[in-house]
Parts: structure tokens; C-alpha cells; sequence
């Protein structure tokens, strides 16, 4: 009796998520079927998807939620997991873009500059050196930066004293490799320089 | 005749040495000294012994240093692991995983460490790369092996040397970071042709725990292609792509920022089992010399004693030679 009540219970579960679950393990089947027919004798290596982090479905929701869940990740740190908020704005190569709950699911490439996550009335402010923002359907948003430094981190005359250096460099610059470093250069400062004033 | 009974006497005492010694270098000096004895030179040697105790100890030692270094290490570099977990997350969920994926070109990255002295890590790896090759090799399919590190290229360049395209050594000569396997992956990603990237490194559990994990990160053309077919990749067709001139820019992009996350990770995660690997290589290294140790101590302290003993029995019977 309890067996049946746990298969009514699971089968209310939304088709999806049980889908997209099948879906992930299917892919790891197929893979250690192969390792065990080919190597019988060694235990087959793990692979990503055993250490992933449980996610809500990308399934698109029936209502627009109220908010959006960002996680933000860099190189050197986690920056936010699951934060709430009303809307970011990210630097993308278009333009700055604002994302709402409820946006379409996208990936856009990001350009070095500001990020905005705004939360009621307070505004986290984080500067990105490129990466890539991608939005789900279920009004999840990833943000993967290169690297990501909250604004008040930025320390404003070095920066000054870089878009000098880069701007010299550019002009010195004889081989394109170096004309597009320096410029590459020049384009991350005065992203940072906007970013502080702005 | 005393001198018959005293050699006897001192083959009788040495003979029990001899017999319960595991070591057999040990074995034959205490013989070598017992033929001392019969030549003239009356004491049972105790140098041998104590000249091994002491190389002994300072193995110990040396362990004990080295596993305190890999401790400090790992310390250090642990954090950095963890924090660079972020990185492939979002990846994996927009693009799913497939190490089962059947293209053309695999490319196998193995990665390792430089030293030695750490376990058994670069060897499992080195399995898991030629399991892959074998999995990944048929009558359309190849795979090449691009290595990071010395000890995997050692092994590796045995039997596959033809397929080896890349290695690269003395990654951590400078602190890992992001820009260094920036430069590495872009490297990789110009010299050699690709359709399936799997990068192989251990994973870092805990101290005692490192999984040997794969990695599979598709070019762009697979990806399209992977996409059309269904799956997980079906979904990307959902998603609008923004920024860039093209779809396919775009993806290509996200494929080497992709590869560049994973790479990153990984090679972190290899540093981190290494050092534990070692920490943990050391420490029952350093047992094992401290159990050597105290065999060694018994040993000393019965050739220690039977010289001794030898010694009493010439003086006592001297005396009762001389008395009558």
C-alpha cells in the first residue's frame, strides 16, 4: 500500500522535471555502457553531471514569477547563488540590457561593464570583464564573468593611471597583435572608468 | 677447547638474531659480523644496525616535512577549487553533458602533475585516458591526447607517442590562474583540430577521496549538430541568441569561454587532489618508517644484548678457566 502511494505521489510530479531528469540520466547510461563493454575491469569516471547542483526545471513556468533567482559566478569566486531580485542589467555586446522576470530565454556575450542587480530599492553594483549572461525560461539568470569585482572594490586613480598607459600604448603600437592588446586594453579601462562615475 | 665453546656459544646466541630478521641486507651484515667473530674481533657489531635506524629516521623526518608542506598546499589551494566550482555549472545546465557523444575528432586532455611521490592519481588517470581512447577509437573516429604535466607524458609516451598532439609542462611553476589556462586553452584550441574535447583530472572530494572525473566540452559545429538532433541541446534552439554579428560567432565564443571554465576548474581540482594525494602518501610512508623504526630498535636492542652477554660468558669463563 505504501508502494502505490508513493507512485501516485511521483507520477503527480510535473511531466517535465521527471523528463529532463530521465533525459540527464540517459546520457550518463549510454556512456557507461559503452566504458563497461569496451573496459570490463576499470570503474568508468564520473562525469559532471553527478556533481551538478540540483536546478529548478527550465521548463517555463506556468505564471511569470515575481522575481528573478541570478547567480553570478567568476574565476575567483562564487560571487551570488540564488539571489532574488527585480531585474539586472547586464553589459551585453549590444548594449546594456535589462532582464525582467519573465524574459525570454537568451544567451547573450557580454562586454566589459557594469552590472546592475537591482532588489527593491537597493542596487548591487558589480564590474564584469566579459563573459556570457544566459537567461531560462523559468526567469532563472546565470551571469559567468572572467571576473567580477563589486564596484566600491575599484580603486579609481589606478584606473586613470591604466587608461593613460594603455592610451600611450595604443599610440606607440606598431604590430596589429599590439595595436589590438593595447586597444583591448584601452576598451576595458574606459569601461571602468565609465562604470565609476556612472 | 675454550675457544671451541666460546665460538659456539656465540653462533648459538646469533643464530635467533638471524632467523627472526625480515630484512635480508640486515640478514647478511649480522652474518658478516658473526664471521667478524670467528676471525678475532670478539663483539657482536651494533653499527649496522644503528647506521640503518638512523637513515631510517631520517626518512622519517624527510615524510613528515613533505606531508606538512602538501597540508599547507592544499590549504591554499582548496579554496580557490571550490570557489572556481561555479564556473561549469551554468554550462552544464544550458548545454547538458554528453561524454557519449559520437564524432570524428576526439581530442583527450590528461591532466597531471609534475612531481612524483603523489600516489596513485597520475596513474589512474592515465587509465582513464586510455579507456577513453579505446572507447573513441574505430574505423571513422580518432583520438589524440594533449597532456598537461610530466608524469602523465611518462606514461603516456610509451605506447601512444603518435597520438600524442600537445604537452605542457611546468604548469605550476607560478600560481594557478585564470588568465595562465586562459592562454593554455587558447593555445589548445589553435593547434589542434577538434570535434569533442575530454579533458581527464581527478576530482577533489576530500583528503582522502579524489574521483577520476571526464569532461566533455563539443565544438560548435557538434553543438548545432547535437541541437538539431534533440536532447537536452534540443532546447538551445529556444533560447535567442544576442550580441555578435552570427549564431554560429556566438557559439563559438561560448564554446572556448566554455572550455576555458572547464579547463580552469580542473586543473585547480588536479592540484588540490595532488597535494592531498601526496599529504596521504607521506603520512603512511612516515608510518611505515616508524614501524621499520621499532623493529629496528628490538633488533639493536638484542644484538645490543647478546654482545653483552658474549662479553660476561668470555670474561666468566676466563675466570673459571684461570680458578681451576
Amino acid at each position: 500500500m505504501l508502494r502505490r502511494a508513493t507512485t501516485r505521489i511521483l507520477s503527480h510530479r510535473r511531466h517535465c522535471s521527471t523528463a529532463e531528469a530521465l533525459k540527464v540520466t540517459a546520457a550518463d547510461d549510454l556512456f557507461m555502457a559503452a566504458w563497461k563493454r569496451t573496459m570490463p575491469n576499470l570503474d568508468p569516471p564520473k562525469t559532471p553531471l553527478s556533481f551538478l547542483q540540483p536546478r529548478p526545471s527550465t521548463a517555463s513556468a506556468a505564471s511569470i514569477p515575481s522575481k528573478m533567482t541570478i547567480n553570478l559566478v567568476s574565476s575567483c569566486s562564487s560571487g551570488l547563488s540564488n539571489k532574488q531580485a527585480h531585474m539586472v542589467i547586464v553589459p551585453a555586446t549590444t548594449g546594456q540590457m535589462g532582464i525582467l522576470p519573465g524574459h525570454v530565454a537568451s544567451i547573450s556575450e557580454l562586454k566589459p561593464g557594469l552590472l546592475s542587480i537591482y532588489e527593491g530599492n537597493e542596487v548591487t553594483k558589480y564590474f564584469i570583464s566579459s563573459g556570457f549572461a544566459f537567461v531560462h525560461s523559468n526567469s532563472v539568470a546565470d551571469i559567468i564573468a572572467a571576473e567580477a569585482v563589486p564596484i566600491e572594490q575599484v580603486d579609481p586613480s589606478s584606473v586613470q593611471k591604466g587608461l593613460a598607459e594603455f592610451t600611450q600604448k595604443l599610440s606607440t603600437a606598431s604590430t596589429d597583435l599590439e595595436k589590438a592588446e593595447a586597444q583591448i586594453g584601452l576598451d576595458v579601462l574606459s569601461a571602468l572608468n565609465s562604470s565609476l562615475s556612472g | 677447547m675454550a675457544m671451541a665453546t666460546l665460538r659456539r656459544e656465540g653462533k648459538r646466541i646469533a643464530a635467533p638474531l638471524i632467523s627472526h630478521h625480515p630484512d635480508n641486507p640486515l640478514r647478511s651484515s649480522v652474518t658478516s659480523s658473526e664471521e667478524h667473530e670467528v676471525l678475532g674481533v670478539r663483539s657482536i657489531s651494533t653499527q649496522v644496525v644503528r647506521n640503518r635506524m638512523k637513515s631510517v629516521r631520517n626518512i622519517q623526518k624527510i615524510t613528515k616535512a613533505m606531508k606538512m608542506v602538501a597540508a599547507s598546499k592544499l590549504r591554499a589551494i582548496q579554496t580557490r577549487a571550490e570557489n572556481s566550482r561555479g564556473l561549469w555549472q551554468p554550462f552544464i545546465a544550458l548545454l547538458g553533458d554528453t561524454p557519449s557523444v559520437d564524432v570524428k575528432k576526439n581530442v583527450i586532455i590528461t591532466i597531471s602533475s609534475d612531481k612524483g611521490l603523489c600516489g596513485g592519481i597520475n596513474s589512474t588517470a592515465v587509465k582513464i585516458s586510455r579507456g577513453l581512447h579505446k572507447l573513441n577509437s574505430g574505423p571513422e573516429k580518432e583520438s589524440k591526447y594533449v597532456i598537461l604535466g610530466e608524469k602523465a607524458k611518462a606514461q603516456l609516451v610509451r605506447d601512444s607517442k603518435k597520438e600524442i598532439e600537445l604537452s605542457i609542462t611546468e604548469l605550476q611553476k607560478n600560481p594557478l590562474n585564470y588568465t595562465q589556462v586562459a592562454v593554455l586553452a587558447d593555445d589548445i584550441l589553435k593547434n589542434v583540430e577538434f570535434d569533442a574535447l575530454r579533458i581527464v583530472y581527478n576530482k577533489f572530494h576530500s583528503v582522502v577521496s579524489f574521483m577520476p572525473t571526464t569532461s566533455t566540452v563539443l565544438s560548435p559545429e557538434v553543438v548545432e549538430r547535437e541541437a538539431e538532433a534533440g536532447g537536452k541541446l534540443g532546447e538551445l534552439d529556444s533560447y535567442e541568441i544576442e550580441g555578435g554579428e552570427t549564431k554560429s560567432e556566438v557559439l563559438q565564443n561560448l564554446s572556448e569561454f566554455q572550455f576555458s571554465c572547464v579547463l580552469f576548474n580542473a586543473v585547480l581540482e588536479n592540484a588540490c587532489s595532488e597535494q592531498g594525494a601526496r599529504m596521504s602518501a607521506m603520512d603512511s610512508s612516515s608510518r611505515n618508517a616508524g614501524d621499520m623504526l621499532d623493529r629496528l630498535t628490538l633488533t639493536y636492542n638484542r644484538t645490543r644484548q647478546a654482545s653483552i652477554t658474549t662479553e660476561l660468558i668470555e670474561i666468566i669463563s676466563g675466570a673459571s678457566a684461570l680458578e681451576g
